[in-house]
């Protein structure tokens, strides 16, 4: 994980672009899900059966790409042109050019829903994949995702899970709560974990079928692992100075 | 037949030949579509009113296989939720249907939360959106089969009061009508009863457009030397000017936009009552066109 880690770090410091902590407060997530969960080709991202990964929370995507290209989606080298004008790879995911994202997404309150009608379409379909989203506990302040929290258990869409990075990063504008009894109040299943802590990710993900949808809720530290960053708001959108980088990779955890 | 009595006919008839098709209803048009609920019940929906989620949703749907079909009121579906139909279908190149009910002001005695007259705008401004405004219950059956299966996204705008002409339509193509000598009169969807009736004595070749986006530049370019253009529109007065002068680059010409004026209609009414108002019944467009052309009645 640290060398993920430092391969966010360091890519948005040569882009000079990237929202470094929120990428980082999903890292362990993604890479839980594709390392351990998820049933994807990266030969064959169009295969029919298998499951689907949506980054509700788009401006997080240097974590996704890190942990596509780990993955072989596409070359490694290809990192290196993050935020290029014409790189595959931009600030968001975008589908229809990079291997492997099932959804454009940076619009707060669209993946969630894009997810729940995959989720709806593959269960008529009667496939067996299963969608996963990640949302952002500020992306929970738009109303698009209680709407969808509602679609998805009228239709018992038990193939659904929500994972909701849950990094308090937006408690100074508008606070969320208890978002665990939100999703119950909504009939979901739900479990709250350290959304740091590999074996828990694995063991809340892993977990199939019941009669509802399913919400993670994942407690993490925006920034997490790097030090500086933890929990700092003054890096949300902002690239390390050249300068800065190798204190940061330093600091790594 | 209305608009809307055919939607209900020529989407259930695509449902039964084509699996892909999905109805997402708003809470609307439940008991019209009631054959669907029991013929298709897998592919039928009455999604609840929450327009956001529900077009993401239907984009969602777009993206393993199917082929959405969403209906609700004009306002509620495409203001409400634009910014989905801007990135989750547009921007992502997922095909989609949105029906609406309500064009403009046919919900005239509901007011102005209920009015639509700036929708066609909103949605030319999305790059890729087709635009389809039928004039009858068979311009949409038509345009419907041409072009639901995509592979853009569509908004067929239905209208309460519609013409009664036989015209044979292609989603995409503009159709001439007649021709003239004095200029070039456009008439978008349900106005080309009425543009036919207002130039009765007025010599001028009447185009007939069904589809707005993409817009038929060849034929307006074609039709029109340098001269006077009206575009009587059902919308926004002007929305369609920037096709209109785009298509006619090079050309010298003078182009009058008859459409709802560009204010909230407080007023209610009949919808009879709101056409007179906004200067869309057959003797206020009949008068701005004898204007332009400089006829005398």
């Amino acid at each position: 994980m640290r060398k993920l880690r430092e391969k966010v770090i360091t890519i948005s410091t040569n882009a000079k672009e990237g929202h470094i902590p929120s990428a980082l407060s999903v890292l362990d997530l993604m890479w839980v899900l594709y390392d351990r969960i998820l049933k994807v080709d990266p030969t064959n991202t169009q295969w029919p059966d298998r499951d689907r990964f949506v980054l509700s929370k788009g401006h997080a995507s240097i974590g996704l790409y890190v942990v596509l290209a780990q993955k072989g989606f596409f070359p490694m080298s290809e990192l290196e042109n993050f935020a290029k004008f014409d790189s595959i790879l931009g600030g968001h995911p975008d589908r229809n050019k990079i291997p492997g994202v099932e959804a454009s997404t940076g619009s707060l309150g669209h993946g969630f829903p894009f997810g729940v009608g995959m989720a709806l379409g593959l269960k008529m379909k009667k496939s067996a994949s299963r969608v996963f989203v990640i949302i952002g506990d500020g992306e929970a302040n738009e109303g698009a995702v209680w709407e969808s929290a509602l679609l998805a258990s009228h239709h018992h869409l038990t193939n659904l899970c929500c994972i909701v990075d849950y990094n308090h990063s937006t408690d100074r504008a508008l606070q969320i709560g208890d978002m665990e009894k939100k999703f119950n109040s909504f009939d979901w299943e739900t479990c709250t974990i350290d959304g740091h802590n590999h074996d828990e990710i694995f063991e809340a993900l892993q977990k199939n079928g019941g009669h509802e949808p399913r919400a993670i809720i994942a407690k993490t530290i925006k920034g997490f692992g790097c030090r500086q960053m933890e929990n700092n708001p003054e890096w949300h959108h902002k690239y390390p100075k050249h300068e800065e980088l190798l204190t940061l990779l330093e600091g790594l955890r | 037949m209305s608009m809307r009595q055919q939607l209900v006919r020529t989407v259930e008839t695509a449902m039964a030949t084509d699996e892909r098709l999905t109805l997402l209803l708003g809470d609307i048009g439940v008991f019209g579509f009631r054959n669907a609920f029991k013929n298709f019940p897998e592919r039928t929906y009455n999604i609840g009113i929450l327009e956001q989620a529900t077009m993401s949703l239907a984009a969602g749907l777009a993206a393993v296989g199917y082929i959405p079909v969403v209906h609700t009121i004009a306002s509620f579906l495409i203001e409400r939720s634009l910014e989905q139909i801007k990135i989750d279908f547009c921007y992502q190149k997922l095909c989609g249907n949105f029906m609406s009910v309500g064009a403009s002001y046919d919900y005239s005695a509901l007011g102005c939360t209920h009015h639509s007259p700036g929708d066609v705008s909103f949605l030319k401004a999305i790059p890729g959106m087709n635009v389809i405004v039928p004039g009858s219950d068979k311009d949409f059956d038509e345009l419907f089969r041409n072009a639901y299966s995509g592979p853009n996204a569509n908004y067929f705008r239905l209208a309460e009061v519609g013409h009664s002409l036989d015209i044979p339509v292609v989603f995409g193509r503009g159709e001439k009508i007649r021709d003239g000598k004095d200029g070039v009169v456009v008439a978008i969807g349900p106005m080309l009863e009425k543009v036919i009736q207002a130039c009765a004595k007025i010599d001028v070749t009447i185009l007939y457009y069904t589809t707005v986006a993409p817009f038929d530049s060849e034929l307006l370019f074609a039709t029109v030397k340098n001269e006077k253009v009206a575009i009587v529109e059902p919308f926004y007065e002007g929305t369609m000017a920037y096709d209109v002068i785009s298509s006619l680059r090079g050309k010298s010409i003078e182009l009058l936009s008859i459409g709802v004026p560009r204010k909230f209609l407080t007023n209610y009414g009949l919808i009879s009552e709101q056409d007179v108002f906004c200067g869309l019944d057959v003797l206020s467009i009949k008068s701005k066109l004898e204007g332009l052309f400089n006829v005398k009645s």
